[in-house]
């Protein structure tokens, strides 16, 4: 059990944690053991590996979904992707609803959530890991993944509430006691309210301690180390200012900024790709080579296939069921057409900036390969394939990056702080959805999530705390399960809504303002 | 000949300039005057998740707001004055939205003041004068 544990936690170590105070080292570890000690068989059963492979049943769980929407909707991610295209460009909004929020803001909003620390630290584990032959795999699962958005985010949109006010909330727990009741299946309540937990636990940990703690990991790299409570209260300050104060101008930065930063990274892959355009034949060969061969990474091709599928899994969020909440505030008469947007977030996430990644650090030959026979070198100690300096996750990207511009390191640094206020900023949202869907809207029961959500902050830089933070991991892989559940429950509902769309869209009954 | 003006409004001193050279030419040519309110907005900005949630809210707001502070007023004096009044709130590029209601009216012509926009905003999204002249089916006359 131990064994996924230091898996997972592999990530977060692998990125350097390393600044912390003696004194704190010692309260962390007495936190860590505890913590352990009661959560752990729990955390051991959602990462528990499949009998006699080291692939968790969780990923394939997410993947084998994904294949399932895929197929029931009649590959709706080929046969819409135009037509999401559209949506997006506002080809179909009515220009009198000009001023609501548009399909384009609404994914990138939700974008701005998942963008992130998945799509640089992610996918140099994977690749570090499971060799180029990863991002195949991966490329697949987030190819696969975007039928299941489609499916979620329809189901949010349509079962979304509509306050008097004008607000709304929606996400997984409105559908599913909605759509639980509509259809006549019992246990809808239950189902949502345990979704609200693990959302609730997941926001603390994985969108917000595990941010912190990589954004200081980043900041000390630059500058040197220092505590890392410091980080922590200018951080928990910001978010403070921005969720409880209101001051939704610093929120507005980032979200302008991120937006920004992830087309500058995905330009800088371009440069790099071009830079070295006599290679690009060859690795895309490399990865195809080594998503059947695996070129002599552990486990050749099943090893390549796990840590593909994995990393698109815990990159883009498909099936967590946060998206959901996300998508769910957009003005649209039809809940399918949010479902279409939605689908390119895997394709945006995963296929295309992840792949870069993957394609960058296949290309600047950071991972060492064995002149002879042209496999990877393995550096079986480490349990991935040797680099110079025996860098991974974050480190590695930027130790790939850095071998065109000298400069990149810095700009990932602020990247990556930046990714990861935004994710916080996303998951405190999400976080305060549920918690609202359990404790009733009220300002007084929204301050208290608030504050709690900026104390996490401080003890997620601060400490060094991997048993809580895988803790929280599995939280959010819990959301999956029970989101996975309802979505195929509920998938006739989408079913009968999309029939109905785009049988209207074909006779020219939805009507088109841009053209 | 009763012809429509289309007048772009936003409550400051030069579009207040704008509206009483409009109604001059109105009452003249027994016209109408359709002031016309743009909320600057872009489909492609991007929001926080909370701002996503508020927007039709707020959207709400804004356009109660627009109509009972700014626009009631002035249409209410140019009706004392016996001139017909439509008015517009909209959303989106000011000068795209003015010349688009210009068609969509049969407007004979557009007026607004020099700089119907914050000094600042003119600066960095360009003037509304300078896009409008260029884009507007219609005459403009630009009232300084």
């Amino acid at each position: 059990m131990m064994k996924h544990i230091t898996q997972r936690a592999g990530l977060g170590a692998a990125l350097a944690l390393g600044a912390l105070p003696a004194q704190a080292q010692g309260i962390d570890e007495t936190i860590n053991r505890v913590f352990a000690d009661y959560t752990g068989w729990y955390v051991g059963l959602i990462f528990a590996d499949l009998p006699g492979t080291n692939f968790s049943w969780i990923a394939l769980w997410l993947v084998v979904a994904a294949l399932i929407f895929t197929f029931y909707f009649g590959f709706i991610q080929l046969k819409g992707f135009a037509h999401s295209i559209r949506l997006v460009k506002g080809d179909y909004s009515d220009p009198d609803d000009a001023g609501e929020v548009s399909h384009f803001q609404a994914l990138t909003t939700a974008l701005s959530g998942t963008v992130g620390l998945g799509n640089i630290a992610g996918v140099a584990v994977a690749v570090g890991i499971g060799g180029p032959g990863a991002t195949f795999w991966m490329v697949m699962a987030g190819l696969f993944g975007m039928a299941t958005k489609f499916t979620e985010c329809t189901l949010g949109v349509k079962y979304r509430n509509e306050y008097p006010d004008g607000t709304v909330s929606g996400g997984p727990m409105y559908y599913i006691t909605k759509g639980f009741k509509e259809r006549g299946y019992p246990g809808g309540s239950f189902l949502a309210v345990l979704f609200c937990i693990f959302t609730i636990l997941g926001a603390l940990g994985g969108g917000n301690m595990f941010q912190a703690n990589q954004a200081h990991a980043q900041i000390a790299n630059v500058v040197g180390d220092y505590p890392g409570w410091i980080t922590g209260i200018i951080l928990a300050v910001v978010t403070f200012t921005v969720i409880v104060g209101g001051l939704q101008s610093i929120a507005r930065v980032t979200e302008k900024v991120v937006p920004f930063m992830g087309i500058f990274y995905v330009l800088v892959s371009l440069l790099i790709l071009v830079m070295n355009a006599d290679q690009i034949l060859w690795a895309f060969g490399r990865i195809f080579e080594g998503a059947f061969t695996g070129l002599g990474v552990m486990g050749g091709f099943t090893g390549a296939l796990i840590q593909g599928f994995r990393r698109a899994a815990f990159s883009n969020e498909a099936g967590i069921g946060s998206a959901a909440i996300a998508h769910s505030a957009v003005r649209t008469k039809e809940p399918v057409t949010e479902g279409y947007v939605a689908l390119l977030e895997p394709f945006i996430d995963t296929v295309v900036i992840c792949t870069m990644t993957a394609l960058v650090i296949v290309i600047t030959g950071v991972l060492n390969v064995d002149a002879e026979t042209g496999l990877y070198i393995w550096n079986a100690e480490a349990g991935r394939i040797s680099t110079d300096g025996e860098v991974a996750g974050v480190a590695l990207t930027s130790a790939a990056y850095a071998r065109a511009f000298s400069w990149f390191p810095v700009l990932l640094a602020i990247a990556v702080v930046l990714f990861a206020f935004s994710t916080m900023i996303s998951w405190s949202y999400y976080g305060l959805k549920a918690w609202t869907y359990l404790f009733g809207e009220g300002k007084t029961k929204e301050t208290v999530f608030k504050v709690i959500f900026c104390l996490f902050i401080v003890i997620g830089s601060a400490a060094n705390l991997g048993p809580v933070i895988d803790f929280s991991d599995a939280m959010l892989f819990s959301m999956a399960v029970v989101n996975v559940i309802a979505l195929y429950l509920l998938m006739p509902i989408v079913k009968r809504e999309v029939n109905s769309y785009v049988t209207r869209l074909r006779a020219g009954e939805i009507k088109r303002f841009k053209s | 000949m009763s012809g429509k003006f289309v007048v772009g409004y936003d409550g400051s001193e030069m579009a207040k300039r704008a509206v009483s050279f409009a109604a001059a030419r109105a009452k003249a040519q027994d016209g109408t005057i359709v002031l016309v309110h743009v909320l600057e907005w872009s489909p492609y900005s991007f929001l926080t998740p909370n701002e996503v949630e508020e927007r039709h809210k707020r959207r709400k707001e804004e356009l109660v707001r627009a109509e009972t502070a700014l626009m009631d007023p002035v249409a209410a004096k140019l009706r004392e004055d016996g001139i017909t009044v439509e008015t517009q709130i909209k959303y989106g590029h000011i000068a795209e939205t003015l010349a688009a209601i210009s068609k969509s009216t049969g407007a004979l012509e557009i007026i607004i003041g020099r700089n119907g926009h914050s000094p600042i905003g003119s600066r960095v999204s360009g003037s509304v004068a300078g896009n409008l002249v260029q884009t507007a089916p219609v005459p403009c006359t630009i009232v300084p």
